[in-house]
C-alpha cells in the first residue's frame, strides 16, 4: 500500500527511536561504565519494567487505532491488590491457587477492557473520559479492597516470584572468581513474548490491519467495509487484558500489593508510546518502537540514578527535558518530510499520502 | 409536522446544558431527599471572629473555585487546539513557587508584596504556558503529549523555584485570600470565580474570540484561508488558561497557608478536563460553553461533598465518582441522545396523528 515510499513514517519513527536508545546506550558504556558493560544491566532494565512494557504495547494498540486508555495503571492496581487478596486468603495452597489468581487478573482486565470499549465504540462517548472513569473506578475499588498494604504469604507463589531464569554464557565474572549468571525473570520474558505477539498481530493479522486502518481515517475504514465499532471495541478489550497480564507480572516482581501501586504509569506508558513514534491521532505506530520507548524512559533513569544529580527532583526534570528533545525531534522531522512531500507533490505520481 | 420541527429545534439549542443542568438538579434532589438540612445557610464566627456565612452550599461554591478557573481556560485550550492541557496541576505548583518566592518577604506578606508576587506568578505562569502553546501552535505536537513534559517535570521545577523548601504562611493577606475579608461574610475564592467569568465573558462580548476560536478549533485550514492566525489563536487560548491557573494557584496557596509542591492543585487536570467533558463540551475542539465547564465544576466538588456527608471514606470517593460520571456520560452520549430524541418524535408524532384522527371523527 506503501511501498511507493522508502520507509513509512511509522518506519522512520522506530527507527529513530532504537538509534536513540543504543546510542545513548554506548554512551552510557564509555562513559559510565561500570554496570553498564554487564549484560545484567540491560537484564535488570527489562525486569523491572516488564509490566510497563506490557501496558506500553496496550496503548500503543489502543492509540494506533485512534483512541486512548489512562485507566492501564488503575488496573494493574487493582489486579495486584485482588490477587494478593486472593493468594492470602485461599485455601488452596498449590500451584492452583496460583492459576486462579492468574485467571482473577486477566478476568479484571477483560471486564475493564469490555466495558469500557463498549462505552467507546458502541455509545461513541469520548475514549479520555470514559478511561478516566475507568481509572478512578479502579483506583477507587482498590482502595475499598484494602486501604492497607498486603504482602503476600502464599509460598508457592513466592517460590514462583523467586524462580530467575539463569544464562550463564552472559554472566561476569565476580571478584573472587566465581561465575554468576545473567538472570532474567518470567515476567520479562513474558513482555517480550507480548511485543513480539503484539507486533505480529498488528502485521499479520486481520484485527491489526484494521485498527490501523480505523486509526488511518475511520470514514475510510468505514467504506472499506470494515466493521469499525467492533475494531475499535476488540482493541480496548485486548488492551484491557494486556493491563490485567502487566497487574500480574507486577506481583511476580514485587509480591505486594499497594494503593498507590503502578502510579502514573499510564503516563510512562503514553510517554514510552510517543517516544516509539506511535502518533496520538492514530494509524502510525509500532510495537518495536514503543519498547525501545520504555527501554529509553528506563535507561534514561538509570543514568541519572547513577549520576551525581541523583536527587527525584533532578531527575524529574531531566527525564522531562529529554522527553521534550524528543518531542521536538519527532515533529521537526514529521515535518520536514511533510515539506519535501509537499514539493514533491506537484510531480502527480507521488501524491501526498 | 412543523410543530415536530420546531420542538426538536428547541431540545437541540438547550442540549449542551441540558445534561449538566439535569444532573446538578438530580443531585441537589438526591441531597434534599436525604437531608433537608444539607442546604442550610447560616451566620457563624471564624476562627479569626469575623461573621461569615457557613454552610455545604457555600463550602461547596467555594472550594470548587479554583476548579471552575481552570475548567473556564482548560475549555478555551479545548475547543481551540483539540485537545487537552494536562500540565495545569504542575504548571499551578510553579505559579504557587513564584507567588510565595514573591509575597513572601523578610517583613512577612506585605500588600506590596503580595500584589508584587501576584504579577510576576501571573506573568511567571504565562512564560511556563507559552512553553506549552509553543509546542502545540508552531510544532503541532498533539497538546496532550506536549504538555506531558511539564506534567512530568512542573512539580520538581516548583519545589526548585522556592529553593527546595515547603514554606509555611501565616499573613492577614493570606487570610483575606484564602478565606474571607473582614466585614465580608462571603469566601472570597468565590469572587475570585465570578471575577474571571466577567473578564472572560467581556472579551467575548467585545471581541471575536469566541468565533476565532471555534472556527480554529472546528475546521484550522478553512480558519487560515478567512484570514485567522490560528497561531496566535492557540497561543492566546494557552495564555489565558495560564491566567487561570495563576489565580487558582494563588487562591490554592492561600487556603492551605503553606506552598507544597507535591500537593498544590494536585490532580486538578483530570477533574478540570472532567468539567470540560460534563459541561457538554466537545473535548475534540470547536464549539464550547464556558458556563457549561463551570457548572461541570460545581457538580464534580457537590458529588465529592455529598459523598463526604454520606460518610464515603476520602480513598473510596473515586470509584463512587467513577461511576456518577459513566452515568453522566451515557445520558449525554450522541447514540443514547438520538435514541431519546426519536422516541419523543415519535411520541409527539404518534400523539399529532391521535388529534388529527380525532378531527376527522
Amino acid at each position: 500500500m506503501k511501498r511507493r515510499e522508502p520507509l513509512t513514517n511509522t518506519q522512520l519513527l522506530t527507527t529513530i527511536a532504537t538509534c536513540i536508545f543504543f546510542v545513548m546506550y554506548f554512551a552510557a558504556m564509555i562513559f559510565m561504565g561500570g554496570g553498564f558493560l554487564k549484560v545484567q544491566q540491560v537484564f535488570d532494565l527489562l525486569n523491572d519494567n516488564a509490566y510497563l512494557i506490557i501496558i506500553a504495547c496496550a496503548l500503543t494498540i489502543v492509540m494506533i487505532g485512534g483512541g486512548i486508555n489512562i485507566s492501564v495503571g488503575g488496573v494493574i492496581s487493582l489486579t495486584v491488590m485482588a490477587c494478593a487478596l486472593f493468594l492470602n486468603g485461599t485455601g488452596m495452597q498449590s500451584a492452583g491457587g496460583i492459576l486462579v489468581a492468574f485467571l482473577l487478573a486477566l478476568g479484571i482486565g477483560l471486564a475493564f477492557g469490555a466495558g469500557m470499549g463498549f462505552l467507546i465504540s458502541y455509545l461513541d462517548i469520548q475514549p479520555f473520559i470514559v478511561t478516566l472513569a475507568g481509572m478512578f473506578l479502579s483506583r477507587g475499588l482498590t482502595t475499598i479492597l484494602s486501604v492497607n498494604p498486603v504482602k503476600v504469604t502464599h509460598e508457592p507463589f513466592l517460590a514462583l516470584v523467586k524462580t530467575k531464569i539463569q544464562i550463564p554464557f552472559l554472566g561476569y565474572v565476580a571478584q573472587n572468581g566465581n561465575l554468576i549468571p545473567a538472570k532474567l525473570e518470567i515476567g520479562a520474558v513474558v513482555a517480550l513474548v507480548i511485543v513480539i505477539l503484539s507486533f505480529l498481530m498488528l502485521r499479520y493479522v486481520k484485527l491489526g490491519r484494521n485498527i490501523y486502518a480505523l486509526g488511518g481515517n475511520q470514514q475510510s475504514a468505514l467504506m472499506l467495509g470494515i466493521n469499525v465499532r467492533r475494531t475499535r471495541f476488540l482493541s480496548y478489550v485486548i488492551s484491557g487484558v494486556l493491563s490485567g497480564l502487566a497487574g500480574f507480572i507486577f506481583l511476580m516482581h514485587k509480591p505486594a500489593g499497594n494503593a498507590s501501586v503502578a502510579m502514573r504509569s499510564e503516563m510512562d506508558a503514553i510517554a514510552a508510546s510517543i517516544i516509539g513514534g506511535t502518533l496520538l491521532t492514530g494509524g502510525v505506530g509500532n510495537v518495536i518502537g514503543t519498547f525501545f520507548g520504555v527501554m529509553i524512559l528506563a535507561t534514561i533513569q538509570k543514568i541519572i540514578g547513577l549520576s551525581p544529580l541523583n536527587e527525584s527532583w533532578w531527575q524529574d526534570m531531566a527525564s522531562g527535558a529529554l522527553l521534550g528533545v524528543f518531542i521536538l525531534l519527532q515533529s521537526v522531522v514529521l515535518s520536514g518530510r511533510e515539506k519535501t512531500r509537499a514539493k514533491k507533490a506537484s510531480t502527480p505520481a507521488l501524491q501526498k499520502g | 409536522m412543523s410543530a415536530v420541527k420546531k420542538a426538536a429545534k428547541k431540545s437541540g439549542g438547550l442540549g449542551q446544558l441540558m445534561i449538566p443542568l439535569v444532573a446538578l438538579g438530580i443531585l441537589v434532589l438526591f441531597n434534599l431527599i436525604r437531608d433537608p438540612s444539607f442546604f442550610s445557610i447560616e451566620m457563624a464566627t471564624n476562627n479569626s471572629g469575623n461573621q461569615v456565612l457557613s454552610g455545604n452550599l457555600i463550602s461547596i461554591i467555594d472550594s470548587a473555585s479554583s476548579l471552575a478557573i481552570i475548567a473556564m481556560g482548560m475549555t478555551l485550550v479545548t475547543a481551540a487546539c483539540g485537545g487537552q492541557d494536562i500540565s495545569v496541576g504542575a504548571v499551578g505548583a510553579i505559579a504557587g513557587a513564584f507567588f510565595v518566592k514573591i509575597a513572601n518577604t523578610d517583613n512577612g506578606i506585605t500588600g506590596g508584596s503580595a500584589i508584587l508576587g501576584f504579577i510576576v506568578c501571573v506573568l511567571g505562569t504565562i512564560a511556563f504556558m507559552m512553553f506549552n502553546g509553543t509546542l502545540v501552535a508552531v510544532f503541532k505536537i498533539q497538546p496532550m503529549i506536549a504538555t506531558l513534559i511539564l506534567f512530568s517535570c512542573g512539580r520538581s521545577i516548583a519545589y526548585w523555584i522556592n529553593g527546595s523548601a515547603t514554606p509555611q504562611l501565616t499573613s492577614p493577606i493570606i487570610d483575606a485570600l484564602g478565606k474571607t475579608i473582614p466585614g465580608i461574610p462571603i469566601p472570597t475564592p468565590i469572587f475570585a470565580v465570578i471575577i474571571m467569568a466577567i473578564l472572560l465573558a467581556l472579551v467575548f462580548k467585545f471581541t471575536n474570540l469566541r468565533l476565532y476560536t471555534q472556527s480554529v478549533g472546528i475546521n484550522q485550514g478553512a480558519a487560515r484561508l478567512n484570514g485567522i492566525n490560528p497561531t496566535a489563536i492557540k497561543l492566546l487560548s494557552f495564555v489565558i488558561l495560564g491566567v487561570c491557573v495563576a489565580v487558582a494557584a494563588v487562591i490554592g496557596v492561600s487556603r492551605l497557608h503553606q506552598l507544597n509542591h507535591k500537593t498544590l492543585l494536585v490532580d486538578i487536570e483530570m477533574d478540570a478536563i472532567l468539567a470540560v467533558a460534563i459541561g457538554g463540551n466537545n473535548l475534540g475542539g470547536g464549539k464550547f460553553r464556558l458556563l457549561g465547564s463551570v457548572l461541570g465544576a460545581y457538580i464534580i466538588q457537590m458529588l465529592t461533598t455529598t459523598l463526604y456527608s454520606m460518610s464515603v471514606p476520602p480513598v473510596n470517593v473515586k470509584a463512587y465518582k467513577a461511576i456518577v460520571i459513566i452515568i453522566i456520560v451515557v445520558a449525554g452520549s450522541p447514540v443514547i441522545k438520538n435514541k431519546i430524541s426519536t422516541l419523543i418524535t415519535r411520541i409527539k408524532a404518534g400523539r399529532l396523528q391521535a388529534s388529527a384522527a380525532k378531527g376527522v371523527e
